[in-house]
This record gives C-alpha cells, structure tokens and sequence, in this order.
C-alpha cells in the first residue's frame, strides 16, 4: 500500500501536476474564466447595480456605428503605436550598434541609457513628464529664453500627443539591451570578410548587422507592439484621466477604463476590451506572416 | 601621425556625443530630484538646474501626505504588496517552470503553450471580470486581488527560468535520481539553488515593476489608508487648491530610491535578465 502510494506521487504525470498547479489555476481562474465572462458581458449592457440584459450585437454596433470617440481612440492609438514604435526602435537599434565597441566605459554608458527604461513605467516620472511640457515648464522656459514662443503642449490637439511619444521613445534601454545581446551573437568572421571584400561600414550594417539581427527585431516589434497598444499609466497621469484635448490623447485603454470604471458602461467596456484583442491578434499576425520575407535564421 | 590624431579626434567625438547624448537622456530623472530642493516659484519659473539652496522643507510637507495619512502608511502599503507579490510571483514561477522544463507529463506541451499565450493577452480584456468577480467576493479594499494572482505564477518569469534551467546539465538530475532523489527532492536541493542567479534576476523585476503598478490599485483600493506610494503621489496632482510641486518631487524622488537601488546594486542581474529573455523593461 505505502509503496503504491509512493509510486503514485512520483509519477511523472502527478509531479508535472503538482508543480503545474499554480500555472493551471491562475489560468482556469484568471484567464479563461474572466474571458468567458468578459465575453459574455460584451453582449450585454451592465451597470454593476442591476444584473446583465443581454442586448445581442448592440454594442458592437454601437461601436462600429455610433462612437465617434471609439473611433478617434483607434486613431490616435495607431498614430502613436506607430510612431513610437518606430522611434523607439530604430533608436534602440542605432544606439546598441554604436556601443558595441568593447571599451571599458561602455557598459556604464549602457547602464545610463537603460535608466529611463527602468523608471519610465512610474508615476513620478510621468509627473515630472508633465511638468517639464506645462505652460510655465522646462521646455517652453528653454523656447522663451531662445526667443520663441511658449507651446500650450497639452492644450493643441495637434500637439498633445507628442510628450507621450517622446517619453516612449526615451524609455528605448531595453530594447537596446536586448539588441546588444543579439550584436554579441554575430561572429566576427562575418565582418573582417566583408572587410576584406572592400565592404565599409554601411553597407555592412545592411547586408549583415540588419539581416542577422533580424530575429531580434522581430521580437522586440511584436513586444512593443503589444504593450503599446496597452499603454496606460503615462496617459492617464498626463491627461488627468480624461484623454483632452478634444480626445486627442484618448488612448483605447484609457478609454475603456473610463467606460468601465467611470460611466460605469461594463458590458460596452468588455466589447472594446474584445475589439483590442482582436487588432492586437491581427496585427501580430500580420507582423508574422510578413517576417518569413525580412526575418533570417541563422540555418537558412 | 597624421592618421593617429584623426583617430584621437574621432574617439573624442565619439565619447563626447555618447556622453551628452547620455546627459541628456538622464536628465529629466536628475531635474526631478534637483526640483525636489526647490520652492514652487523656482520650479515654474527657473531654468536652472541646481537649486539655489539644498532645503529639506520639501521632504518634511511632503512627507505630512493628505488628510491624516503620511507618506510612512503609503510606503508601508507599497512595501507590503510589493514584497508579499514578489515572494509569490518567485516561488510560483519556480515551481512551473521546473514542470515545465524538467518533467515529461501529459499534457505539458498544451499547458505550455497557455502559458505562452498569457503573455500576449491584454490585460484590459479580463480587468473588467476579475474586478466584478472580486466585487462580489467582497475583497474590495483589500490587498487580495493585488497579490493573490502573483502566487499563480507570472508568464515572462516562468519563460526566463526555463531558459535558465535548460542551461543545468540533465545528468545532474539522474546522478540524484540514481542516488534517491525523487522528483520533489530534485527541485529543492538542486535545481532550485542553480537557479539562484534567475530568482535575484526575478526578485528584483517583479519588485521595481510591482512598485510602480498604478492601473491595479487604482481600481481595487478606495480608501487612502490602503494606498500604496504610487497613487498618493499622483493625489498631489489632483489637489483641488494648487499643486505643491515641490512636495510631490520629493515624494517621487523617495519613491525611486528603491528603484534606483536596485539599478546601483543588481544592475548585472537587470541587464542578465533583459538580454536572455527579452523582458521589457
């Protein structure tokens, strides 16, 4: 008996189990559960204070439809994606290039451009963000002492997206490390080769640094990806919750919170909540599908 | 000689390019913790960097909070959450990933791929549920639905440390097992202790990231005394009278101390960390 007992709990089903557990609840109960839910309510419209109707496709109507705001939301969320996606990324990979000479002040520089990486994500410093691109704020103090004009930065619809941008591209430490890492992988033969072939060092950014490092891009795009369209801490520091002016700055998760949590519109929150999901699935998809033309492994 | 000085000038543009470029970069960090010297006028007003004076006036209101609630309730909350969650997040990661990366069990390859896919999910899409869920278990205001989820395991940490663990030679394993280790006995006294470098790595991410979590508390707590740091300091924002810049510096220059230290202290892990898995920072 003792020994049947043991050979139960030493069976490799039972252990994988038992240290699988945790992983297995959480995603039952933290997962899948609240997107059951979270699906269903996207079919009903819900105020927390009466029990859920269920009102069919009505607010996926109503989104594609009748929102105007669901719309902007989309478009500024792209632009800014987008944009700094793109900064963020090229930055991180031109500044990463730079510092893989092996000096012995690189590392430390490496440490100082990671920092805004490290602190970005807080409030303090989108705080401070605010206050450096306000009226009376760093920036414009710099213009005026220049001798141009002050910039209502947060009051121009045209304008207002901008800070939020520059602070992500200014947070391109860790993609830059994880650039660096990839740099350390491509052998050096490949370049005194080239040099040989009389290649300088342009084109060998372009036809080695680039192709070999492609895996790496891709990663780090379909990352940012993701959690740009998610971004949500900065812009609600900044715009005070409210994504002003004139929803310029009305990001999709800031503007699903506020239907959530603000005009208490549950079931309509959870439809734009399975709208991100599905631009997010899409767009990684796509990202995918075109990497086999500009992604190369290294056994091709 | 003439290609050695065109050399020297080179490198000394290349150094000073990085190194203003790196100036410039940390700057907004050093502005804020300078401004928390400064009084309200000098913030608005100057374009100095350096204070006029180093006072510690700011520290002192800054620390009064709001209401009858000081600044020591709110770094103890922060500190409260953030330790318990990030004990959670390490042992509950450890245990999955050893799961994962060391036992043949049926099923591990779909679980696996779950795990993966968590990662991609947006959070808001379950937000809204696993708020009404935790409504209804009446655990508003508590500290549950902030830690509970973290002793569950965390996705990009189960990842890095199975990366880590596929670096420990099976043989090891076997020569344990050959000995009379069984499978749990394994995971306690070898694997886990060879994976001391990923659960510092994983300690201090999960710590600075858990530190500075804004949306969860936002949404879960109501009640200034359960605030963690990062809302009250977003409070002096909101004040309806005027903001007191300089108290909400200060506040945000000690709310970065641990952070900071962390970078002083455990940068090797952070940078380790980065790079292997491909965290975002």
């Amino acid at each position: 008996m003792d020994s049947r007992v043991r050979r139960f709990w030493n069976n490799e089903n039972t252990v994988g189990y038992v240290f699988a557990m945790p992983f297995i609840v959480g995603f039952l109960c933290f997962t899948i559960i609240p997107m059951g839910v979270s699906l269903y309510f996207s079919f009903t419209k819900y105020n927390m204070l009466k029990s859920p109707v269920f009102i069919g496709a009505r607010n996926y109507i109503r989104l594609f439809t009748d929102d105007a705001r669901f719309a902007k939301s989309i478009g500024v969320t792209f632009y800014y994606v987008v944009v700094s996606v793109f900064l963020k990324l090229t930055f991180a990979l031109l500044v990463a290039v730079l510092l893989t000479r092996r000096e012995k002040l690189l590392g430390f520089y490496r440490s100082v451009y990671y920092l805004p990486s490290l602190v970005g994500g807080s409030v303090s410093v989108a705080l401070v963000w605010k206050q450096l691109f306000a009226t009376k704020g760093l920036f414009n103090n710099l213009r005026v002492a220049m001798g141009f004009e002050r910039l209502s930065w947060f009051g121009d619809p045209k304008l207002a997206i901008w800070p939020l941008i520059l602070m992500a591209v200014w947070q391109f430490g860790s993609s830059m490390i994880i650039f660096a890492a990839g740099l350390k992988q491509i052998p050096t033969t490949y370049y005194e080769a080239a040099k040989i072939d009389g290649a300088g060092s342009v084109r060998r950014f372009f036809s080695i640094t680039l192709p070999c490092l492609s895996p790496v891009i891709l990663f780090n795009l379909v990352m940012q990806l993701i959690s740009g369209f998610m971004s949500f801490t900065q812009v609600y520091i900044i715009s005070n919750g409210t994504g002003d002016p004139n929803d310029a700055t009305n990001f999709i998760a800031l503007y699903t919170y506020n239907q959530a949590f603000k005009y208490n519109e549950m079931g309509y929150a959870s439809s734009i909540a399975w709208v991100l999901l599905v631009i997010i699935s899409i767009l990684t998809f796509i990202v995918f599908k075109t990497s086999k033309h500009w992604v190369f492994y290294g056994n091709e | 000689m003439k290609r050695h000085t065109q050399r020297t000038i080179h490198t000394a543009v290349y150094h000073f390019l990085i190194f203003f470029f790196g100036l410039l970069m940390v700057y907004p960090v050093i502005w804020m913790v300078m401004g928390s010297f400064k009084d309200n006028a000098e913030i608005l007003n100057g374009i100095n960097l350096f204070p006029a004076s180093f006072k510690p006036d700011n520290y002192l209101t800054g620390w009064r909070g709001f209401g009858r609630v000081t600044f020591a309730t709110f770094f103890g909350n922060s500190f409260h959450i953030t330790i318990l969650a990030t004990i959670g997040t390490t042992l509950s990661s450890a245990l999955i990933a050893y799961a994962f990366s060391r036992v043949k069990f049926k099923g591990r390859k779909f679980w696996f791929a779950c795990m993966l896919s968590t990662m991609m999910l947006p959070s808001q899409l379950v937000l809204i549920p696993q708020y009404i869920i935790f409504m209804k278990l009446k655990l508003i205001n508590t500290y549950v639905p902030l830690i509970l989820p973290h002793f569950l395991g965390q996705a990009f940490f189960i990842y890095m440390m199975m990366q880590f663990m596929a670096g420990i030679p099976k043989e090891l394993d076997e020569a344990a097992f050959i000995d009379g280790c069984s499978k749990y006995t394994i995971f306690g006294r070898i694997i886990f202790p060879l994976i001391s470098p990923a659960i510092i790595t994983t300690v201090i991410i999960q710590f600075y990231w858990k530190w500075d979590e804004f949306l969860q508390p936002l949404i879960y707590l109501n009640r200034p005394t359960k605030y963690p740091a990062s809302i009250a300091i977003k409070m002096f924002a909101d004040a309806s009278s005027t903001t007191d810049y300089g108290a909400m510096f200060a506040m945000s220059t000690l709310s970065l101390v641990p952070v900071f230290c962390i970078f002083l202290f455990f940068n090797r892990y952070l940078m380790e960390g980065i790079s292997t898995s491909g965290l975002k920072g």
